[in-house]
């Protein structure tokens, strides 16, 4: 099920104004929102850019960032980037909340819209939690991660990372290896990799890679496979994703060491890519399993510069849709 | 004693019989006294059947009272009216309540407080393990001596196998049939739905076919090996189904059952209509909808006879059970009041044949839990025996509003969908227990 429905037909007709009132995935962006969320992107990254990387363009709103799953990155870069915009920040996360004592999410969600909040950055630990959220409440939500489903802000920063590094990717193979199946930032990444024109190409063991995830956009294309070796060669991104220690004992996988001998990106397989291809990875790293230490801070990485776009990336979707709610 | 009534002008259709004539049916005494042309009104109440339907009224083997222990959800009052609306008029009720009826105490527990608040004949099925922990064999000849129609777990599958064993050739000495949820929990290893595009589009862990069809090849494996009567629930895969047929023609002592929802929808139904995923927590169902090729299997499987009934597996549920994250969600459809609009639907879109469907609702499934011996004519009408008569329009248009369901559970997946063919009237045991105005009103 590879196709977004009714996909927005797309002219790069400019816009220049966000309209949506949530940000839950990239599979309903069209190319002119993802345009304009690139463009915003640019302009972000000249802020942080400056002396002081501040402005008070979003004065007087209040962001909330809603965590029911741990998360280091995702979290501090949102409240990064509401604050260099001026934005009041409230982090909660789920214990130490009233979620503790039982309430639901769609109370919660209510409460902080009572409270005042403009948009709630959610993450949660099961596929399509913020979709609920998103539909009962009037405050905006932005997807900071749904279970094994999407993580939208961070295909937009692989997106944003890629174009500094490639330009057009219309074209070009993206390769993601890793756990594929249980991976909210490959979904997102598939749709926006598409949209842009990419060749995307999914690679993991037998038990790790979706059967379904596979065909041609108007632009793209998605491909599946379980050899790494033969999707690395002409890749112009290898993007490894985190191996989650459990799926060992979930019997999907043998050992960890089973994994390394197959999927691991070393010098040796990244050998096979284009020269200079890009390597990314959406962290937290596991280095020495899904990524060799001295790839994943050799010359082609982008590791760090995914963390730092991540900040711009977040700033310009929060300006966008926190400035669409304004009368 | 009961007033008489004059069904007139309907098309008068008894698929045991294969009788489909434009006729009048005199009710008399609780029983069909005459059916035939031009027949006088003298005292009786007429109802005029003209355009409609008039067919033996429905069996179901498969629904969920929720009483005791799960009122919130539902109670045998409420949800027997519900099955009034929806022209059931003897209904199998599966034995997951609180506590489950596992004991001749449960079940004569349940049999009275079915006797008060009823609407509709109840036949209680007892558990095949004691609390349904699929761990000891409850006491099965006691359940059946004090009533039980069949046996089953309902949706906790006899996992193991030397326990299903020996409960098939225990049940099969009883003379009665064992309804097993045929699942691998090994396999679905907590999945929430079907496992395929969507599951993998939406993120979402999947339940896959395998979990279903390899637990049906088990369990006919076992019916052979005892010889005791064996009914498949709600068979949701093309696999399942072929391997049912197949054990048909081996002459197998089994029978199953489809139910109307995955008759009427796929798994799309979780995406649902838009281009936002809806994660339709009303259309969570266990076993799961399945995919547009399974859908038709069954349609074709109901019109060529292999599936004996159509059962609703009737699931009501609490408004909070359901507004919730898609994993948590409870698993269930409340099927009663729009079964026949989705059937009728589907025979109007030239899917189902209108034959089949009846024979699935009212002969099928009473033969399958042998009804007729309990409950004379029970999926019959002809004249001497059978007094339990659903009135309903083939093709009359309505839109689902679960607001208006007489059942508790609002949750369904349809609300909003315009669906065709309407019950309009329904007689139990001879006596006109729901009419049109009345449900409508």
């Amino acid at each position: 099920m590879l196709e977004t429905r009714s996909a927005p037909t797309d002219s790069a007709t400019a816009i220049t104004a966000w309209t949506a009132k949530d940000l839950l995935d990239t599979d309903t962006l069209s190319l002119a929102e993802i345009a304009l969320i690139m463009e915003t992107t640019e302009a972000m990254s000249e802020i942080r850019n400056r002396p002081v990387a501040r402005v008070a363009t979003l004065r007087g709103s209040t962001i909330v960032t809603l965590f029911y799953e741990q998360s280091t990155r995702t979290r501090a870069s949102f409240e990064v980037a509401a604050k260099a915009l001026g934005a009041d920040v409230v982090n909660l996360t789920a214990s130490g909340s009233s979620v503790e004592k039982g309430e639901s999410l769609i109370d919660t969600v209510r409460t902080l819209e009572a409270i005042g909040a403009d948009v709630v950055v959610m993450r949660h630990g099961k596929s399509g939690a913020p979709y609920l959220a998103a539909r009962n409440t009037k405050a905006s939500v932005i997807n900071g991660g749904d279970g094994t489903h999407a993580h939208p802000t961070q295909a937009l920063l692989d997106l944003f990372t890629m174009r500094r590094h490639i330009g057009d990717l219309t074209g070009k193979r993206v390769v993601i290896v890793g756990d594929v199946l249980h991976s909210r930032v490959a979904r997102s990444n598939v749709w926006s990799l598409m949209a842009s024109g990419a060749n995307v190409v999914l690679c993991g063991p037998a038990t790790l890679v979706p059967r379904t995830l596979h065909g041609h956009s108007e632009r793209g294309s998605c491909e599946v496979t379980t050899n790494l070796d033969s999707a690395l060669r002409g890749a112009d991104v290898v993007m490894a994703l985190r191996m989650q220690k459990e799926r060992q004992d979930g019997g999907l996988m043998p050992s960890l060491r089973e994994y390394i001998n197959g999927y691991q990106v070393n010098a040796r397989r990244l050998a096979l890519a284009r020269p200079g291809a890009l390597v990314m990875h959406p962290g937290p790293m596991n280095e020495g399993i899904e990524i060799a230490p001295e790839i994943a801070h050799g010359v082609a990485s982008v590791i760090e510069e995914q963390v730092s776009n991540g900040v711009a990336v977040r700033m310009a979707v929060l300006y966008l849709m926190t400035t669409a709610r304004r009368p | 004693m009961t007033e008489p009534l004059l069904i007139r002008g309907g098309r008068v259709i008894d698929p045991g019989s294969g009788f489909d004539e434009v006729a009048d049916v005199l009710v008399r005494e609780g029983v069909v006294f005459e059916i035939s042309n031009g027949l006088s009104d003298a005292g009786a109440r007429v109802l005029d059947a003209r355009g409609c339907i008039v067919a033996p009224g429905f069996v179901d083997l498969h629904a969920h009272l929720r009483e005791p222990g799960f009122e919130q959800k539902g109670t045998i009052a409420t949800e027997t009216a519900a099955a009034l609306r929806g022209g059931f008029t003897t209904i199998c009720a599966m034995p997951n309540t609180s506590p489950a009826p596992d004991s001749a105490t449960t079940i004569e527990a349940l049999v009275e407080r079915i006797a008060r608040d009823a609407r509709v004949r109840v036949l209680p099925i007892g558990c095949v393990t004691r609390r349904r922990e699929g761990k000891h064999l409850a006491e099965l000849s006691e359940l059946a001596a004090a009533g039980c129609v069949a046996f089953s777990d309902d949706g906790s599958p006899v996992a193991d196998g030397w326990l299903m064993r020996h409960a098939l050739e225990l049940t099969g000495a009883l003379g009665l049939p064992l309804s097993e949820h045929c699942d691998d929990p090994s396999l679905n290893h907590g999945g929430v739905m079907n496992e395929g595009a969507v599951s993998e589009r939406l993120g979402l862990a999947g339940q896959p076919p395998s979990a279903e069809i390899s637990a049906i090849s088990r369990n006919i494996a076992l019916c052979e090996a005892t010889g005791a009567r064996l009914h498949i629930a709600h068979v949701t895969t093309a696999r399942g189904l072929e391997l049912v047929a197949d054990a048909k023609r081996r002459g197998l002592p089994i029978t199953c059952e489809v139910t109307p929802s995955h008759l009427f929808l796929t798994e799309e139904a979780v995406f649902g209509p838009g281009r936002t995923p809806a994660y339709d927590t009303n259309a969570k169902i266990n076993p799961p909808l399945r995919t547009e090729n399974d859908r038709q299997a069954l349609v074709r499987g109901v019109n060529d006879g292999t599936v004996d009934a159509i059962a609703t597996d009737h699931a009501p549920h609490a408004a909070e059970d359901k507004f919730c994250e898609f994993d948590d969600a409870a698993s269930g459809i409340s099927c009663f009041e729009t079964a026949l609009g989705t059937l009728m639907t589907s025979v109007e879109r030239g899917e189902l044949s209108l034959p089949a469907v009846l024979r699935a609702l009212t002969v099928g499934p009473s033969l399958a839990f042998a009804i007729d011996l309990r409950i004379a004519g029970a999926g019959a009408l002809k004249v001497g025996v059978s007094s339990d008569i659903t009135i309903f329009h083939p093709t009359e248009p309505w839109v689902v509003d679960p607001q208006q369901f007489a059942s508790r559970g609002k949750n369904t997946p349809l609300g909003g969908r315009e669906l065709h063919g309407r019950v309009r009237a329904v007689i139990v045991g001879g006596k006109l227990t729901l009419h049109e105005e009345v449900a409508h009103a």
